[in-house]
């Protein structure tokens, strides 16, 4: 039955190729597929040629089971386009319109043709509605996860670019965090920071959060979590650049930091000094006093 | 091989940990330690764990139980060369080991312990005047 169906199709696409190819294009120019810049008319042209061209191979070979090994092909430039459209840039819609205009064109001729009694047009429509419907989510499904992929791919990078430890002095590391703080993240920091402590034998850690958009509970959670590790291995840590919205909202969840805070990086960079037995000194400048002359003085004495 | 050797070194007590911990040789070591800081009226314990890489609930509460008890008996603990791995663990089992000290390595615990010597020394000499 199957088969039968198939083979119908088939040979109602072979027969009308000619007719169903320039009215298909025409269809997909009128959902203004064309208007979007990011596709040429050569282009459109030729990718309905090749799918036409691979569908009726799939029907006649694989009737309209599209799960089969006759679809390989067909499926494989599908999901090939719609990767290509997804990176573009083009909507699912605009995707999923590749295969649904090809209804009409396909429809029409099967109205057109005479040889069908009506029943056999009915049921041929449905044959061809059933498969295009499944080629046509398939198309989204495939659009769909080349989404996804490029989603996870930019997380993976956003991750590796956001978590530097910046040496600030001899024993203070610097961790400023942009971004959300999620527990993946945190992770990654926690491990680049503690390394960073081994290896640089610092004895304080200075985490900024300037850049951290919103602090909530679970965030708050994941940097005390960060401050005890790093506590652990023997060093201390401060947290600066809690902007005053952050300060609030901390206020109102009730969340508390037990870690020495500062509101600026400076600030907490003077504390690290201070702790590490460092005092900052202005230079003193003298009239007519100049480096050569301190050090030929130095020698004197 | 059922100790861990405890060293006297001055005022202090040192103890590295150079063989995966069971708990058998975790309860012995408090029991020694305990002792030891009595008859060698140690003011200061110096814990190096640099060698461990598996640290589990059990190990990171006798840390805990170590340090409690030699407060109790007027001596500080210090826990020394934490690797990061086993500071995550730790942390993630929620054990922040709040009432231990630590240090990077050796060279900076016992300046820690002598640091905390020398302060309360000079507070007996403050007494004294």
């Amino acid at each position: 039955m199957a088969a039968q169906a198939g083979s119908d199709v088939a040979s109602l696409v072979s027969r009308n190729e000619k007719t169903i190819l320039p009215e298909w294009v025409e269809f997909q120019k009128k959902a203004g597929i064309l208007h979007t810049g990011r596709i040429s008319e050569g282009e459109l042209q030729s990718q309905s040629r090749n799918f036409l061209h691979l569908l009726h191979e799939a029907l006649t070979q694989g009737g309209t089971d599209t799960s089969g090994s006759a679809y390989e092909a067909a499926k494989a430039m599908l999901a090939e386009l719609s990767r290509s459209r997804a990176m573009q840039g083009f909507s699912p819609s605009e995707t999923a319109t590749f295969i649904f205009s090809l209804k009409q064109p396909l429809f029409n001729a099967i109205n057109r043709d005479a040889s069908l009694s009506a029943d056999q047009k009915a049921s041929t429509v449905w044959t061809s509605t059933m498969l295009l419907d499944e080629l046509g989510l398939f198309t989204l499904e495939i659009f769909q996860k080349s989404r996804e992929e490029v989603i996870v791919r930019q997380q993976r990078e956003i991750a590796e670019l956001s978590t530097p430890v910046v040496k600030l002095w001899e024993g203070i590391l610097a961790l400023p965090l942009i971004g959300t703080l999620d527990s993946q993240r945190t992770q990654v920091v926690m491990e680049n920071l503690l390394q960073t402590i081994v290896d640089d034998e610092a004895e304080i850690a200075i985490i900024d959060i300037t850049g951290v958009p919103t602090v909530d509970t679970l965030t708050a959670q994941h940097l005390l979590k960060t401050v005890a590790a790093a506590r652990l291995m023997g060093a201390d840590c401060l947290i600066s650049g809690i902007r005053p919205q952050i300060a609030q909202t901390m206020v109102h969840l009730g969340v508390e930091l037990n870690v020495i805070s500062k509101a600026s990086l400076a600030d907490a960079f003077a504390v690290a000094l201070r702790q590490t037995g460092r005092t900052i000194v202005k230079a003193k400048r003298v009239e007519g006093y100049t480096f050569a002359d301190k050090k030929s003085g130095g020698q004197d004495a | 091989m059922d100790r861990i050797p405890i060293l006297k070194f001055g005022n202090a007590l040192l103890v590295t940990i150079q063989v995966d911990m069971h708990d058998q040789l975790a309860t012995a070591l408090e029991e020694d330690l305990t002792s030891k800081i009595v008859s060698h009226n140690a003011r200061g314990v110096l814990i190096d764990i640099s060698a461990l890489d598996v640290v589990d609930s059990f190990i990171g509460r006798m840390l805990d139980n170590i340090a409690a008890v030699s407060r109790i008996l007027d001596a500080d603990t210090v826990v020394v060369g934490m690797r990061p791995a086993v500071a995550i663990t730790l942390v993630e089992l929620g054990l922040s080991l709040t009432g231990v000290k630590t240090a990077l390595n050796v060279e900076r615990g016992m300046a820690m312990i002598h640091d905390r010597l020398a302060g309360s020394e000079a507070d007996d000499a403050d007494d004294e005047d």
